[in-house]
């Protein structure tokens, strides 16, 4: 048999066919959150709404925690979490640093360190 | 027959459109990044293109998880933008152009390519940030647009070879295509970075520049990389190379750079942005 299981790639989670499997309903839910009705209604009740999304406890724990990462273990994807983000405001360098275990400015400055800051644009 | 003019790379991310929204342009973070629109804005000024084939990817907006098209085109007179959910300013609708459309469409199919053709669809910032940057003030308005989306958010996607054969395609449709009408196509995202997990925040500009090195001289060289290759190289989205390589594959032969632009990063990303003119008529 074929196997199409992707290289593995350090600090990365391939969002691949078993990712998007475990993370549907979560990633359903972040999806809502393109409409401003939605986000309220989770504003306003954060567990009534993952319950209603029929997140995992997992999933439920990790949106709790705001725990980047662990969404992405359990299926999450970057693109729809990007509007669950946006319910609290944070940004892709907010993000990148909650994923890679920085400050918003040490995440920020690490993106320089490996562009204008190294000369090279 | 229709023709190809020219070939324009930019990057799509939010940051630069909400850059233009508050008149950050000339900031010391987006002044280097900014400087390269004026000169692609006077070409096209020149040059009137009547149409604009644009690759992006959707990242959210009209195609999620559920029927998610791993190629779209979009065949509407009218593309509508809307909330996206993390605070990008809606645009007024895109004006499509129905006949290339289905032109494009046809001659796809006709040649073993399967897209998923789409009569309504809302575009989001992967079409919406291009246009407000190359036709600013709304003026994307008087130029018809033609969005083909590649799925590049969930694996697996097409590969890199794939979606340059793709653009060969679409090149070809457009030049056997009765009119007299003159088409710029765009290739968005890109280039090097990654969003999400441990390594999150990753740049390549080594591997940027050789990649726009490449596709003005070589586009076949960069087929030799798997999706996997790119996501080491460059990061998990630097697979936005996709609509890169569907933009060159449309060019058919050499061309000639006219611009080009890298400045990394803004916002999580390498941005590259590259004036491509076909040197065969
Ligand atoms: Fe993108």
């Amino acid at each position: 048999m074929t196997d199409y299981k992707m290289k593995p790639v350090e600090g990365t989670y391939h969002f691949d066919g078993e990712m998007a499997t475990k993370g549907f309903s979560f990633n359903k839910m972040c999806y809502s959150f393109n409409s401003e009705e939605n986000r309220q209604a989770f504003r306003d009740d954060a567990e009534a709404y993952m319950e209603k999304y029929k997140l995992t406890e997992e999933q439920k724990q990790a949106v709790r925690d705001h725990n980047i990462n662990r969404m992405l273990e359990l299926g999450g994807s970057i693109y729809y979490m990007a509007k669950f983000a946006g319910i609290f405001g944070w940004n892709m360098q907010v993000i990148g640093g909650m994923q890679s275990g920085r400050t918003t400015e040490e995440f920020q400055a690490y993106l320089e360190s490996q562009g204008r800051g190294k000369n090279n644009g | 027959m229709a023709k190809i003019i020219g070939g324009i790379t930019t990057s799509h991310i939010p940051a630069i459109g909400v850059a233009m929204d508050k008149q950050l342009e000339e900031t010391p973070y987006f002044r280097d990044l900014f400087a390269i629109y004026p000169p692609i804005r006077e070409w096209l000024g020149e040059e009137k293109p009547d149409i604009a084939v644009l690759f992006y990817n959707d990242h959210g907006l009209e195609m999620w998880l559920d029927k998610k098209p791993t190629f779209a085109i979009g065949c509407a007179p009218e593309y509508q933008n809307a909330d996206e959910g993390w605070g990008i300013k809606p645009i007024p609708p895109v004006t499509g152009e129905t006949e290339l459309s289905w032109h494009i469409v046809n001659h796809l199919i006709e040649n073993d390519f399967d897209p998923t053709v789409c009569q309504d669809i809302k575009v989001d910032h992967g079409a919406t940030v291009p246009l407000t940057l190359l036709w600013p003030n709304f003026t994307y308005q008087g130029i018809k647009v033609i969005p083909i989306s590649i799925n590049c958010e969930r694996h697996p996607m097409p590969k890199p070879s794939r979606s340059y054969a793709f653009g060969q395609a679409i090149g070809d449709a457009i030049r056997c295509w009765d009119s007299e009408q003159k088409v710029v196509v765009l290739g968005t995202g890109g280039l090097s970075h990654q969003l999400d997990g441990p390594r999150a925040g990753i740049l390549n500009a080594d591997f940027d520049n050789w990649c726009m090195d490449k596709l003005v001289s070589n586009p076949e060289e960069i087929l030799q990389f798997s999706n996997v290759d790119l996501i080491e190289r460059g990061g998990a989205q630097m697979v936005e190379l996709a609509m890169w390589l569907a933009m060159r594959g449309c060019i058919k032969g050499e061309v000639e750079e006219k611009l080009r632009n890298y400045v990394s990063p803004i916002s999580n990303t390498a941005v590259g942005v590259q004036l491509l003119l076909p040197k065969e008529a």
